[in-house]
């Protein structure tokens, strides 16, 4: 019984209060941060209990007739709790930092209510069963970011919201798209480890491939893959939480997570193989990569660096799913992870030169690290685990994409990694030189909040990314204990690969 | 007898009488009577329903008399599923009426009664089974509202409602020409025992009355380019009237319409005759969404939504004509589907729309700023209807568009594929046009009152229904199926 509800819960545990908090007061701030918090820890505890029968070898699954041969089914496996513990955890800090971040702003309880209404969608991505009910939650997700990209209400912000539609309701018309073409062909496309269209007659792979393109297509909208990336440096106009959100814990990894899953779950990673389908995917990632990095060099807004860095960053985990082999598969997957704890952390540091400082751009980054040396610790932490280096989270990624490159024999991936850690660190190091070495220029643009015994800056806005980047540095550290991401993501390719190995 | 309880002559009886009660109670009175009859249609609709599924479609002859010489009523699952939309849709309108009409009164002394005779006119029509009694319904049905886009007096609507009257009488003449002949070649008029006499070779004078009985149904349903009529009547019209109007009356000629194809005239159909009436489809969506977009007033650009939501109705035909049995099937459920979402859906919308007039004392989109910090459950109310519009999961909306896309894909019909998928976005466009002015502050010198709370519930309970019903649709496909051919 409780089998069949724990999935449905952990959507509901977000849901629900997000529906509350809408018709909330403005006023009724305690009520409201209560609401937040229980429904977060209650998602945290429900996945506790998901992660420990999943351990067990238990499934999860709550399902749903919509109509005759269209079921909405949720669906906790070990791949849906990686990214549903990373957007829970992940989540709660944020909903701490945006307390703190939007203290005294109006609209509180539109942008709470809307904020869960996220992460809802977020959970649901991550536990869809299938190919139906993955397109109803990445849909909502468009619709719940929508009004938090427009919160200011600015020109800018609407402008914006306005490409950020464009681009995802697009992108989600070309879901619907692959998807109806799929259930057409194949009926009811359940996610099953190993997939399941290799067993579909010879004569559909040539409508296989235009599927997997569109499809693709369609997910690499959120994933920001080159050239459909153009929303995401627009979007950082949001404010700092907004931000977090969408390149750490929601919209980015949703797309980058429906690719995992048609690869290894729908089309099965050696049928995909076998179609010629994860080259190409694997170049497209490759320039995502390079490009990404290239134009983050020539940004002086930190926010647009540091989206531009996302867009880079995002496509390790598509380009680990290409790469053939379990350890490819591991590195992406973990990525997942990483990517998401090192990001936020910039983000929320991004967040805190802003409304502390009023520092928007990396030319008025001189000598804060002085003025913010926890911030900016925590800031530096982020920044070298982007770049690679050990032991932070960062290096475990491209150490295991590394390996799946030359496991796959593709060993010109090695280069783009390469590559693209130099480019990392020509983006990050100037602006770590500046904070720590340069002395500060006078004034700050705008201080907001000044200095108050030991808190350089709110405590809210500082504890969540002192949080995240100690976790950077111990995912990295004890990545080999039995409960790391990285265990995690062994035991999913395990899994996956052991569907097809007979 | 246990005729007596059959809930299908009550359907008819009960909103004649109540009509005429608030006739006599004086002007604008019988709100609250109407509100507890529409409660009892409601709950005789879904007795019928679920008789209709215990027992399979059926027959009621009136007082006993049966044809030809007494009047029949017939009930399947398809016109089972019109009667439970119209009840469900009317009630929380209903609601809504009553609070509008307290707060903006312009229109309000004939509303009940027209309401009351609307309903029956509705409800009679759906249950008919001769083709004179279902001239005789679409008459009444057709005065009614009419009368309803009148009632607010002043010179733009009574020009809309004459403009309505012109096309309403057009199109029943047209059908009752095509009635006549067909009376003069079989010398009936009763469904069933027509349908098995008109086939394939049947004489020239059928397929004119064809042809005339189904394009005098396409004006009243406003299909592209027979639509000039309804912007000006559905955006002109007091709110609740405008819903009404959006929800329930286009609909009853649809549903004319595919009974007509599916049933009677099915031996007579083409493949090119259903193409047309998919191309008249993509051409109202097409059209009816870019006039959405450009329009500054908000009923306008919703009634101009109604345009081009009536096309994704007729993209059916194309789909379930001469095709496999299961792609047919499958045109139909989203067809039918189609339109009860929308019902839902516009009459919420026209209900948010007409809350969002009353609080800003204007009808503009450009001053719609402060609606979403004051009135955000209305404006909540709009963005859902607008997801069952767009078709986004999980609503009715999208149910409705998945089935008509697996059916498209299984008969290989893509361009209409394209088709919902452009419509779907340019959906998004217009209803994101006023989602994204509502959200703004207020302008200075503009004013955002309070509306009383009935207004915004009811819009909310309308909207609630159409996503709900995405994701408990099953029932009503099986509803549906009843009485349907296999």
């Amino acid at each position: 019984m409780s089998d069949t509800w724990l999935p449905a819960l952990a959507v509901l545990s977000s849901l629900l209060p997000g529906l509350v908090i809408f018709f909330l007061a403005e006023s009724r701030i305690r009520l409201r941060t209560a609401l937040n918090l229980i429904g977060a820890l209650a998602k945290i505890a429900l996945i506790g209990i998901m992660l420990w029968g999943v351990l067990n070898d238990h499934e999860y699954v709550f399902r749903h007739t919509v109509l005759p041969g269209l079921d909405l089914v949720l669906k906790a496996d070990a791949l849906a709790l990686l990214f549903v513990s990373l957007s829970a955890v992940l989540w709660l800090f944020t909903t701490l930092y945006a307390i703190g971040y939007l203290e005294g702003a109006p609209n509180r309880s539109r942008f709470f209510g809307f904020f869960s209404l996220c992460v809802t969608a977020t959970v649901g991505v991550a536990m869809a069963g299938n190919l139906f009910t993955f397109f109803l939650f990445y849909e909502l997700l468009t619709l719940a970011t929508y009004p938090l990209v427009v919160h200011r209400g600015t020109d800018k912000a609407l402008r914006a919201g306005h490409v950020y539609l464009a681009y995802t309701l697009a992108g989600g018309a070309l879901l619907l798209i692959g998807t109806v073409w799929l259930y057409s062909l194949a009926g009811q496309v359940d996610f099953v480890h190993g997939g399941s269209l290799a067993a579909l007659p010879p004569g559909t792979a040539g409508q296989l491939q235009v599927i997997f393109l569109i499809l693709i297509a369609g997910l690499g909208v959120k994933a920001a893959l080159v050239p459909l990336h153009g929303w995401l440096p627009m979007a950082m106009v949001a404010p700092a939480p907004v931000s977090a959100l969408l390149h750490a814990v929601a919209v980015v990894k949703a797309g980058a997570f429906g690719i995992v899953r048609v690869v290894y779950e729908v089309y099965g990673i050696e049928f995909a193989q076998s179609l010629a389908l994860l080259l190409p995917l694997a170049i497209a990632a490759s320039i995502t990569i390079i490009w990404g990095s290239l134009r983050a060099l020539f940004q002086d807004d930190l926010k647009r660096r540091l989206a531009y860095s996302t867009v880079s960053q995002v496509s390790y985990i598509v380009l680990g799913v290409t790469l053939f082999g379990p350890l490819g598969t591991i590195g992406g997957l973990v990525h997942l992870v990483h990517q998401g704890i090192m990001k936020i952390t910039l983000f929320f540091c991004a967040g805190n030169y802003a409304e502390t400082l009023g520092i928007h751009k990396v030319s008025e980054m001189d000598g804060v690290g002085r003025r913010m040396p926890w911030t900016t610790l925590a800031f530096s932490l982020g920044a070298f685990g982007m770049i690679g280096v050990p032991p932070l989270a960062g290096f475990i990624s491209k150490w295991y994409l590394g390996l799946g490159a030359l496991e796959a024999g593709m060993p010109w991936v090695l280069a783009v990694l390469a590559a693209s850690s130099l480019l990392n660190a020509a983006y990050f190091l100037p602006i770590l030189h500046r904070a720590w070495f340069k002395p500060a220029g006078g004034a700050w643009p705008d201080e907001q909040i000044p200095q108050r015994g030991r808190w350089e800056t709110a405590p809210l806005l500082l504890i969540p990314p002192l949080a995240t980047a100690a976790a950077t540095l111990v995912v990295g550290l004890f990545a080999a204990a039995a409960i790391s991401p990285l265990s995690w993501a062994e035991l999913i390719a395990v899994r996956e690969y052991l569907a097809w190995i007979p | 007898m246990t005729d007596l309880l059959d809930p299908l002559p009550w359907l008819i009886v009960l909103p004649l009488a109540w009509g005429t009660l608030a006739f006599l109670l004086g002007p604008g009175r019988g709100g609250r009577l109407a509100i507890a009859a529409i409660a009892l249609q409601l709950m005789l609709a879904l007795q019928l329903a679920g008789q209709l599924l215990g027992n399979g479609a059926r027959v009621h002859a009136v007082g006993g008399w049966g044809a030809p010489l007494g009047i029949d009523l017939m009930a399947d699952g398809l016109a089972a599923v019109m009667l439970l939309l119209t009840q469900a849709v009317a009630l929380p309108l209903a609601v809504f009426a009553r609070g509008y009409f307290a707060a903006s009164p312009k229109g309000r002394e004939l509303f009940w009664p027209l309401t009351g005779f609307l309903l029956a006119a509705l409800n009679a029509l759906f249950l008919s089974a001769d083709l004179f009694n279902i001239y005789v319904t679409l008459e009444l049905l057709g005065l009614a509202a009419v009368g309803l886009v009148a009632i607010a007096g002043g010179r733009q609507p009574v020009t809309a409602a004459m403009r309505y009257l012109l096309a309403t009488l057009l199109g029943s003449g047209a059908y009752l020409l095509g009635v006549a002949l067909i009376y003069g070649t079989y010398g009936s008029v009763s469904l069933a025992v027509l349908t098995p006499l008109v086939t394939g070779d049947a004489p020239l004078a059928v397929t004119l009355a064809t042809a005339l009985m189904l394009a005098g149904l396409l004006l009243k349903t406003a299909l592209f380019p027979f639509h000039f009529w309804l912007p000006p009547a559905h955006g002109g019209a007091p709110a609740p009237v405008s819903a009404l109007l959006s929800a329930l009356v286009i609909k009853a000629t649809f549903y004319l319409v595919l009974r007509l194809w599916l049933e009677l005239f099915a031996p007579l159909t083409t493949v090119a005759a259903a193409q047309l009436l998919g191309i008249l489809g993509v051409a109202a969506i097409l059209w009816g969404s870019v006039l959405a977009l450009t329009q500054s007033r908000l009923k306008m650009l919703v009634a101009y939504s109604t345009v081009a939501q009536v096309g994704y109705l007729f993209l059916l035909f194309p789909l379930a004509t001469l095709v496999p049995p299961g792609v047919a099937d499958s045109a139909v459920q989203g067809g039918v589907m189609q339109a009860v979402a929308h019902g839902l859906a516009k009459a919420a919308m026209f209900a948010a729309a007409g809350s969002m007039i009353v609080a800003t004392g204007r009808d503009d989109i450009g001053h719609l700023g402060g609606v979403g910090a004051r009135l955000p459950l209305t404006l909540f109310s709009f963005g859902l209807a607008g997801v069952t519009l767009m078709g986004l999961p999980p609503s009715a909306g999208f149910s409705a568009k998945w089935l008509l896309l697996t059916a498209a894909l299984e008969s290989g019909q893509w361009g209409w594929v394209a088709v919902m998928i452009v419509g779907g976005l340019l959906t998004a466009a217009y209803v994101f046009k006023v989602l994204r002015r509502a959200f703004l502050p207020m302008a200075a010198g503009d004013r955002v009152t309070r509306v009383p709370r009935t207004l915004e519930f009811s819009a909310f309970a309308l909207a609630l229904a159409s996503i709900l019903l995405g994701l408990f649709g099953a029932p009503l496909l099986y509803l549906l199926a009843i009485g349907r051919a296999a």
